[in-house]
Parts: C-alpha cells; structure tokens; sequence
C-alpha cells in the first residue's frame, strides 16, 4: 500500500486523483453506479462471495481501499479479476450498492491505466475474445481455447485434450467459425464505440464527488 | 405466440443439444421461435470488462435487430440473457449512453429505441405457455425421477427478473407438475465459477466440485440446468474433479429443456441426449418403458 505521510487528510496525491476520476468515470455508466458512497462496511459482499477465499482484498475491502484513496492497491489487486461476476454480492448487499458492476469498471479503469499483471490469465483470454468477435462476429470455443493457450502458453493445452476428443466424439465442436454476414457494419460499430471509450479529460475534472475520501470518514 | 429467437454462440457450437432441444420443445409446445437474422456474440461478460461502450454497442446491434422486426427476444443462454438484458437497462437509464450507442448502431444503418424485452425459454414456459397447457401436452410423467434444479447465477440475478432471486422455484413447479421429484438443493444458486476454468482453474474446480457433492448426497438422479457454461464446467470437468479429490461422480448433466422434451414424448435423437457424457439411466428407463407400451 502507498502512504504519503506529507499529504494532509482529506488532499489525494495526484497520481490517486487521477486513478480515482477515471474509475469515477467509469462508473457513470452503471445504473446507481454512484451508491458506492453509501457502503456501510457490513461485510455481506464477502461473506456472500463463493470466490472471497480466493482474493487477496475481498470485495469489502476493495471499497474500504476506495474510501481510504489507495485507488492503486485496488487496480493492482489479483481480485477483481478473480470475481466470476456470479452477482451474488450485488443482489444482497443492504446499501444496493452494484458490487459486480463496480468490479467490472475496476478491471476497465486498470485495463486503461496498464495497472495490472501482465501475467494475469484474464487479460489474455479477454484479448483473444475480442479478437475473434472482431473477426467473424460469433465466437468459436475452439478457437478462444486455441488463441488463449498461444498467448499463455501452449503447452497447457494438453490438459486439455482429453476433454477436447470427447466432445469431438459427441460431435460437440465445431473448428470453423461462423461469420456474420454484416461483418462490416459490426466492425464499423465496434470502431465507432471504441472513440468513446477513453474518458475526456474535462468530464472526469467535472466528477469529483466531495464525499469520497478521508474528508467522508473524517 | 412468436420470439425473436437468439441461441448465442455456444448452443451453435458446443451445446447444440441445448439448442436443439429447446426447439423441438418449443415446437412440440406450438410456440413459434424465429431465429434472429444475423444476431452477432452478444459480448458475454468478458467484453464488459475491457470496454464498456463498445460491450453495450454490440450488444445492442441484435436488439436493434430484434426491435425491427418487432418480437421480444428469447436465449437459452443465461450469459446472454444477462448481457442483453443489462445493455437494455444501461441504455434506458442514461441518455448519454444511449445517444452514443445509436451514434454507433447507426453506421450499420441500425437505430435501437429501446423496446424490445430479453425473455429466457424458462420464463416463456412457466408464465407466457403455463404449466397448465405443459401439463396437457405430457406424454412420458417423469413418475420418480429424483432432480437437482441448478439455475446458475445468471439467470435469476442481479435484478429481480421472473423468479426469486433467492430461491427461485420455476424449475421445481414445473418439473413436480409433470411427475418428478426435487431433491434438496441448497446449491442451485451456487456459481460454477463460469469462465475462471480456463484463468484460475483450481478456484473453479473447487466450486463446481461442491455442487456436484450437494447433488450427490442429495441423492439426485441428474442435474437439470439453465446454462451452457454451468453445463460445460460441471460436465466436462467431472473427469478431472474425480481425479484430483478422489471421488466418483457420474453425474448426468441434462438441459432443462431435455429433460421436459422426454416428458413430452419428442424423439431423443432430437434432443441431443446421445451427446451429454453421461447417461441418464431413470430417465432412458422411463422413455423405454413407454416405447413398449406403444408397440
Ligand atoms: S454488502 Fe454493500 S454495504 Fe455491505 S460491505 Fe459490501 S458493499 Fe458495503
Ligand atoms: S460477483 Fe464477484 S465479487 Fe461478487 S460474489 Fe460473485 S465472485 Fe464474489
């Protein structure tokens, strides 16, 4: 965890402030993304978790860390992409605060910022996965696997292997992708969302709500 | 009654058992079901966490294709149905967002307005056709099928959708209407793990190693599920759970739909019950004992 001990409470350091207004961003997004304010540390999140044993900063944690302005520690943590997005934390937690969906635009805010292990398998399968869509429109299980194991390392692949001739026997997989026939207006959508993904710089100055931070504890 | 029909990418590909039975129960049924024309991935859950508008653009080219044609649209696929259903909801709760995606939608010529409803056949079957008609169409009751009705996450949450978000009870109502019994089954929430078997696989076996034992001790004869993913983690990787704790699980992991389409006396070969692993034996015995009844 990063302390400055020369900044006052209540003052983020700059690289924190700008962590927090891109997450901040981010959330905006998400219906009532902003009842993350009203987290009452009740701890139902991680008790509800089926993966909390699993995290290194379980889900309550994470939103303790946002309060306290340590936005990095979060970003870095192996958690969120560890979240299986089962939506359990969501659905019980007393403040209606949308747990998954913060989850989710914390692994965008460090997917943006690069502020994650390179080694984190999520990473890779989510690359793969967004080539192939970009390619053909629908996804190939096959193909995902193959692009995941080329990125990660191919030789794990042989675990897989029995599985892979059983479902072929069953005449479960299919090697060749289906295209879509509009091909070109999805990747004319998908490039035409991607020039609004990076939040404008002035918006994010605009978002700082006052009751984050040391100043809504203190 | 006629759906926009969405399979999503895995019932064309891995779980076409899924997809085929869900027709032929739907047809057996009398409900029309239209695939979508053209319908892309919707995105899954994996798209969400990299990009965010980009995941809700995607996924509003097929509801964009679903409002054309002017019919609510029906998946199998619990991941879809949420993702779908999730876009719905983002773009109707911020005009910001939404002009975007349309800004987006329109360089394919696609305009979305927002009115098209994201239904799963579960739903479709319980509220819209009835247990009642379902009831009436029964050829084979299911008289001593004993079944673990897993929902998966994805279907029931996060927001309260068509049945409890706690304990859901669609399964149970229909499967006991029409003869069978349901086990205790204090999992049926509980998640697999979904797509961490391919990222943190140790995490996932352990999930879905758990459900399995619940159903096991429960005495349960299958699991009856809503979800392709649920049905790949707990079905394909029974191999790998028996060898790493020791245990002996042949458990059948059946679709929901298949289970109802032997109930309805449609074909087997039809409802792609050769291409599950593992058999299941009370449920092949009752569809052989009135196959010698016919004759
Ligand atoms: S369940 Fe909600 S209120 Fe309780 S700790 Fe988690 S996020 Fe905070
Ligand atoms: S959505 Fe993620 S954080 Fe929440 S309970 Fe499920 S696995 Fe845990």
């Amino acid at each position: 965890m990063t302390v400055e001990s020369e900044i006052l409470p209540g003052v983020h350091p700059e690289k924190e402030v700008l962590l927090r207004n891109s997450f901040l961003y981010r959330t905006k997004v998400i219906p009532q993304g902003e009842r993350i304010k009203l987290c009452i540390q009740c701890g139902t999140c991680t008790g509800s978790c089926p993966l909390s044993y699993a995290m290194d900063i379980t889900p309550r944690k994470l939103i303790a860390l946002f309060r306290a302005g340590d936005m990095e520690s979060i970003l870095r943590s192996k958690s969120i992409w560890i979240c299986a997005s089962c939506y359990t934390c969501q659905t019980r937690c007393p403040s209606l605060i949308k747990v998954t969906d913060i989850l989710y635009a914390l692994k965008r805010t460090a997917m943006e910022k690069k502020l994650f292990n390179k080694n984190i398998p999520t990473y890779a399968l989510s690359y793969s996965f967004m080539k192939c869509i970009y390619k053909y429109g629908r996804l190939n299980e096959a193909q995902l696997i193959l692009r995941f194991y080329l990125r990660t390392g191919l030789w794990k692949i042989i675990n897989l292997i029995p599985l892979g001739i059983k479902l072929i026997t069953k005449r479960r997989i299919k090697l060749t992708s289906e295209k879509i026939k509009a091909i070109n207006d999805l990747r004319k959508i998908i490039k035409k969302a991607e020039t609004f993904e990076l939040p404008p710089e002035k918006e994010e100055l605009a978002y700082i709500p006052e009751a984050v931070g040391y100043k809504a504890v203190s | 009654m006629k759906y926009a029909y969405y399979p999503g990418c895995s019932l064309h590909t891995v779980n076409n058992n899924y997809d085929k039975s869900c027709r032929a129960v739907f047809n057996a049924l009398n409900c029309e079901l239209v695939e979508l024309e053209d319908w892309n991935c919707c995105g899954a859950t994996i798209y969400m966490s990299i990009k965010e508008i980009t995941a809700l653009a995607v996924a509003a080219r097929n509801l964009a294709l679903a409002e054309r044609i002017g019919y609510d649209i029906v998946t199998p696929c619990s991941s879809c149905y949420t993702i779908l259903n999730k876009a719905n909801k983002y773009l109707k709760s911020n005009n910001e967002v939404f002009d975007k995606v349309n800004l987006c939608l329109k360089e394919a010529g696609l305009s979305y307005n927002g009115t098209v409803r994201v239904r799963h056949p579960l739903d479709i079957l319980v509220n819209d056709i009835g247990i009642e008609i379902i009831k009436l169409n029964v050829k084979i009751p299911l008289i001593g099928l004993r079944i673990a009705n897993y929902y998966g996450c994805q279907i029931v949450r996060p927001e309260k959708g068509f049945d409890d978000r706690e304990n859901p009870m669609s399964m149970e109502n229909l499967f006991e209407n029409i003869g069978a019994e349901d086990v205790y089954f204090p999992y049926k929430l509980r998640c697999c793990g979904g797509m961490l078997m391919t990222t943190y696989q140790s995490s996932s076996l352990n999930l879905t190693k758990e459900i399995l034992e619940c159903a096991q001790e429960n005495g349960a004869d299958c699991i009856a599920t809503t979800c392709p993913l649920c049905q790949m983690n707990l079905e394909g990787y029974q191999n790998k759970i028996n060898r790493i704790y020791s245990t002996t699980y042949k458990i059948p992991i059946l679709f929901f739909t298949q289970i109802l389409g032997v109930a309805l006396g449609i074909d087997v070969g039809e409802l792609g019950l050769e291409q599950n692993f593992y058999k299941c034996d009370k449920l092949e015995s009752l569809y052989k004992v009135s196959l010698n009844h016919q004759k």
